[in-house]
């Protein structure tokens, strides 16, 4: 197989493109997603520091990657779950990345401002252990941003993490999340940074690849608690989708973002309240975060 | 020729001589979730292994909460 661009030995196919790339060439088609998204989408300026959210896997880091090399301002955030050796090692590959290139990163423990880490969260909740992690990640990105100043929070999903949603959110007619569901939420409250998806144009091999060919030491392994997790089941659905269509999920998510999402826009707004505990956002009068924390201390002090 | 398998990290010997996407259909993997790779490179799928290579076919989905990805 060659290269189109060059006739070189491809070290890629991407069939939903038809075609094929040399790594070079790849690296370069990889970058330009990207450039696209942020210009489509007005996500961040060169004059903004970005706030990149990083597990040490292959897509937030292949993202801070691109950020860095395209001379944006940035600074890493890891988010410590406490998961056992998975925890360790991906923190450890964050730490490593950042050292080599000079940039900035903060680590904060979710066991400290949770009052546990997601094991035990898990147990306290009694619910799918993604559930009080994804929660805790949204609320802190979004605060530690706030602390240090950072207009804007980039996270690395990519296509197939994005067409996974849109495919659970479809599934059980979520009309509430599907508005939700942008490469790019605004700012829509003092204390609300926007939140930006520089990936959503690549797909999980794609970051894969680039990844491996940029010499990126990611975290191979998956998360523990992933396993039987519904989104990977709604992956597969989409990957043998795809394998029999090629661009089946590209075509999904984009007709969606074009045709469908603005359907679902509401004409009214939420209304947008400060949480009375901790002052951070929340439709109600305490935010699910302080909610959240106060059942598990509950419970560890018991 | 060998095949390294990962979550769990596993071993298994196919035979070599023919192109990755054969091997892929015989264990069954869909080519969309690995990455191929021989030594320090990435193959396609239309590109034939020899009897003494090893390849790794590196998963790349990863799920449960996303937030942070």
């Amino acid at each position: 197989m060659k290269c189109r661009k060059c006739g070189e030995t491809a070290v890629l196919e991407l069939r939903r493109h038809n075609a094929a790339f040399c790594a070079p060439d790849f690296l370069e088609f990889f970058r330009n997603q990207v450039r696209e998204a942020i210009r489509k989408h007005r996500m961040f300026t060169r004059d903004e520091t970005v706030l990149v959210a990083v597990s040490g896997g292959k897509d937030s880091l292949a993202l801070w990657d691109v950020l860095i090399d395209e001379g944006y301002r940035t600074t890493g955030l890891y988010l410590d779950l406490g998961i056992f050796e998975y925890s360790v090692e991906s923190k450890a590959k964050c730490e490593k990345f950042a050292a080599a290139r000079g940039v900035p990163l903060i680590v904060s423990a979710v066991a400290d401002e949770v009052g546990a880490p997601v094991p035990i969260i898990k147990d306290v909740t009694r619910r799918p252990p993604c559930s009080g992690c994804g929660l805790s990640k949204r609320y802190l990105m979004n605060r530690v941003a706030l602390e240090h100043g950072m207009p804007v929070v980039a996270t690395g999903h990519n296509l197939d993490d994005e067409a996974a949603t849109l495919f659970g959110s479809v599934m059980h007619w979520q009309t509430d999340a599907l508005p939700r569901q942008s490469p790019a939420l605004p700012s829509t409250h003092a204390k609300l940074v926007r939140r930006v998806k520089p990936l959503y144009r690549l797909s999980e091999r794609e970051t894969a690849a680039f990844a491996f060919l940029r010499k990126i030491d990611y975290i191979v392994e998956e998360c523990p608690f992933a396993k039987g997790a519904t989104s990977i089941t709604h992956k597969e659905i989409l990957s043998r989708m795809e394998d029999a269509s090629p661009g089946a999920k590209h075509n999904f998510l984009f007709g969606f973002l074009d045709r469908a999402r603005p359907a679902f826009e509401r004409a009214e707004s939420v209304l947008l309240n400060e949480c009375a505990r901790c002052g951070q956002v929340t439709t109600g009068t305490i935010c699910a975060f302080c909610k959240l924390a106060d059942q598990v201390k509950r419970r560890v002090a018991s | 020729m060998k095949v390294i398998l990962r979550n769990p990290r596993r071993e298994v010997d196919v035979p070599g001589n023919r192109r990755v996407k054969d091997i892929l259909r015989e264990l069954d993997i869909i080519p969309e979730t690995v990455l191929v790779i021989c030594g320090d490179d990435l193959i396609t799928a239309d590109q034939v292994v020899r009897d003494g290579d090893t390849i790794e076919l590196r998963p790349v989905m990863s799920g449960g909460s996303a937030s942070g990805r």
